[in-house]
């Protein structure tokens, strides 16, 4: 560790908030990934001044930094490679201000994503992305990785929640990129505010944040189907987007992950079922009745065998409860699980679904589905045991064709968990060597110094048309 | 997929010079004085159970919105000129509020750098995060850039009804009285709002707020668009209709946007330099003012 830095770092904050004791290092040398890297100092700032100071110690030291919030990412973004500065953004956690009448926020962004809807549901308001992890993950985090969740099918994800970020640039200086108004101020503005969004920390450190936040819908329907075949339940859904409706959620669940939940929580979920299609609609009264009488006749005409409705908000509560703690149940299965993050158009979902099934089988793993079927997001979870001598290589090769098959079937990467370095060496498959240099270009505007989050997203020029490996250091 | 080899040709490369594109002129038409191409138009396929549309962009937004009508979908970009132009310039129309902005619109684009290559930014689902965002850095930029060739959108379902309403009722009680309005427009003394859904929603939405059905939105003034926070708006004066929640002013008045911020417009002049070191797309126009 570079002891000026160190000394720099602390007169800039407090020694208090200035971490270098490696048992809680340990912590920081990770996220919700696999993929393991290595730090000597994790900084929490109070303030945005206090995140200039760390950047401008960084910088002066040429030494990276990488900005973290919960820590809940599944791609190795937050990931310091090779000794980069943390710098954690938790303690910043404040609501600023709301402004109920035109519907956004301003908060810091260590707030986390559920305890931002819980303070304004008095007002009859929500932030609406959802990712699984919203009890946990926090608002700059959901801004870095432009977030997801069940309810963004409807509603969008995390970039069209956004108004404007308070970003501290790697020059240190701070910048407010949009505005509380919906366009760039002024003619032809670029929207730099959504540049920044998903730019996983590379482009500058948002330490302010404007939220739009959603009106909570008036009324809910929560439908459960069940089919003997994921075919059916699949084309069920393209069928009900085809028909002119957009559901505020429609999720799906295979097989094994049925037979794993209903373990688990004892929802009465078909064990026998090949697939169950959880189907939630929202709105006013008229729109609502009509909407799930579609729907109904729409699942029953694709082969749904039984029909399952809340009848009230805890039964809703255990049917969203399944599908949510999904990760949890699969525990009772195998000690550990790689979840995938993939997205192909909705009609290449049972075609797409066979392959990984197909994949698993030749490695000899077992997979489980549960994922956003409305929008095409797929969610392979590999459930394995660490233990077992060569296992890892398989969940990776696996994986790797998992992968593969999304984008040869027209698909993207990732839907919601980003690319970090999980799938930096996959960008290839999906971006010609052209497409790659204009993202490069833009992480040049925005951070000329390239010591914002070094090595993630992109692979190294040298590498493009061909697969690279995570650097030396990285354990994935 | 549509090829634009030769769309690429005619930009040219890094050498060529400046260049400037037009569609049917109605967002201002070409730079003047400076050579000028135009995108490929036509629809390459439309796929309404994936409510995704393939374009060329100087396909003509109307003739797109009257291709989607027919699968009872269609598209949140404003009305005239072509496709192209409409992401280019980014500006919605009145439906912001309820539609989103125009940006959310464009899922993936191919279209022409500085250098002459044809690049791809974003991807064809309507999910995606694989990457940085260069697609909503195009929205807006006015061709400075690179020019749109080929653009997959996002099409939206039709409502099953859609009516104009107006009230003299307070702005904020209009606001926090109707659920999810797709328009809201104020002009310092009436209140117009268009709601879409089911007929039996709408009615009983108008009426809780003693709102009467209209023939459709107020005239809005033509001397300027201003785009402002929302609460900034409300301070309008003058001849004016303003878009609640959203910030756009349609004013009777001219107006000079306020100067951006010194740091942010060096980033946004940074951007364009990256993306087109010589200047030479679209040339003279500012990437912000």
């Amino acid at each position: 560790m570079n002891d000026t830095l160190l000394a720099a770092l602390r007169e800039a904050l407090s020694p208090a908030r200035v971490h270098t004791d490696g048992s809680e290092l340990g912590l920081y040398r990770r996220d919700a990934s696999n993929i393991e890297g290595r730090t000597e100092v994790v900084c929490f700032p109070l303030t945005t001044a206090e995140v200039q100071a760390c950047v401008r110690a960084c910088v002066r030291h040429e030494v990276p930094f990488v900005a973290r919030g919960s820590g809940t990412g599944l791609a190795g973004g937050a990931t310091p490679l090779d000794g980069e500065v943390v710098i954690a953004l938790t303690k910043m956690d404040a609501v600023v201000s709301v402004d109920p009448v035109n519907r956004h926020a301003w908060v810091e962004p260590g707030v986390l994503n559920l305890d931002l809807s819980r303070q304004v549901a008095h007002l009859g308001l929500h932030f609406a992305p959802d990712p699984s992890s919203q009890q946990s993950c926090s608002i700059g985090g959901n801004v870095a990785n432009n977030s997801g969740g069940p309810h963004c099918l409807a509603d969008g994800v995390t970039t069209s929640h956004i108004l404007a970020a308070e970003v501290v640039l790697s020059d240190g200086e701070v910048v407010v990129l949009g505005s509380e108004a919906w366009e760039p101020a002024g003619a032809g503005g670029l929207d730099l505010r959504g540049g920044f969004v998903g730019s996983e920390g590379m482009f500058g450190i948002a330490t302010k944040l404007c939220v739009r936040l959603t009106q909570n819908p008036p009324g809910v329907v929560t439908m459960l189907f069940d089919y003997e075949s994921v075919e059916a339940g699949a084309e069920t859904v393209s069928a009900i987007i085809a028909d002119g409706m957009v559901p505020a959620a429609l999720e799906m669940m295979d097989k094994l992950c049925i037979e794993a939940v209903e373990a688990y929580i004892h929802a009465g979920l078909p064990t026998d079922a090949a697939a169950v299609l959880l189907v939630e609609v929202t709105g006013l009264p008229a729109g609502l009745a009509a909407d799930r009488d579609r729907i109904v006749e729409i699942a029953l005409a694709h082969g749904a065998r039984t029909v399952r409705i809340a009848k009230d908000e805890a039964e809703r509560a255990l049917l969203w409860k399944g599908r949510k703690t999904a990760f949890g149940a699969i525990a009772r299965i195998k000690p550990n699980y790689y979840l995938h993050d993939t997205v192909v158009p909705r009609r290449m979902l049972p075609t797409v679904l066979g392959k990984v099934y197909e994949i698993a089988a030749r490695h000899d793993l077992l997979v489980l589905n549960v994922f956003h079927a409305g929008d095409g997001n797929l969610h392979p979870l590999l459930v394995f045991d660490k233990r077992e001598p060569g296992v890892m290589e398989r969940v990776h090769a696996a994986g790797e064709e998992i992968v593969r098959a999304s984008v040869e079937a027209g698909g993207v990467l990732s839907g919601e968990h980003g690319i970090g370095l999980e799938k930096r060496d996959f960008m290839p498959l999906m971006f010609a060597p052209a497409d790659l240099a204009a993202q490069a270009a833009v992480r040049r505007a925005f951070d000329p110094t390239g010591l914002a989050n070094p090595g993630k997203v992109l692979p190294s020029p040298a590498g493009c048309g061909d697969l690279q490996h995570v650097p030396e250091g990285a354990w994935v | 997929m549509i090829d634009l080899a030769e769309f690429a040709a005619a930009v040219g490369d890094a050498d060529a010079g400046p260049v400037t594109i037009t569609g049917l002129g109605t967002r201002g038409g070409p730079v003047p004085g400076v050579r000028c191409v135009g995108a490929p138009a036509g629809i390459a396929w439309l796929q309404p159970d994936e409510m995704t549309v393939c374009c060329g962009a100087g396909t003509p937004v109307d003739e797109l919105v009257a291709a989607l009508a027919e699968h009872r979908q269609t598209v949140a970009l404003p009305a005239g000129g072509t496709v192209g132009g409409a992401l280019s310039v980014g500006r919605a129309d009145v439906r912001q509020l309820g539609w989103g902005p125009v940006r959310d619109t464009l899922l993936q684009a191919r279209y022409v750098s500085a250098a002459g290559e044809v690049v791809k930014a974003g991807g064809p689902t309507v999910k995606n995060v694989s990457g940085f965002d260069v697609c909503r850095l195009l929205v807006g930029s006015r061709g400075t850039l690179g020019f749109l060739g080929e653009v997959i959108l996002r099409t939206r379902p039709l409502a099953r009804a859609s009516q104009w309403y107006r009230t003299s009722a307070e702005p904020a009680v209009v606001q926090r009285g109707l659920y999810r309005p797709v328009s809201l427009l104020w002009d310092g003394t009436m209140v117009w709002a268009l709601l879409e859904g089911h007929p039996e929603d709408l009615a009983a939405q108008a009426a809780s707020l003693g709102m009467e059905p209209c023939d459709g939105p107020p005239t809005l003034p033509t001397g300027s668009r201003r785009v402002l926070p929302p609460a900034e708006a409300m301070a309008s004066t003058g001849t004016f209709v303003v878009e609640l929640g959203v910030g756009v002013v349609h004013h009777a008045d001219q107006w000079t946007s306020p100067t951006r911020d010194a740091r942010e417009a060096a980033l946004a002049e940074a951007v364009r330099r990256e993306m087109d070191p010589t200047g030479r797309l679209n040339p003279v126009l500012p990437v912000h003012g």
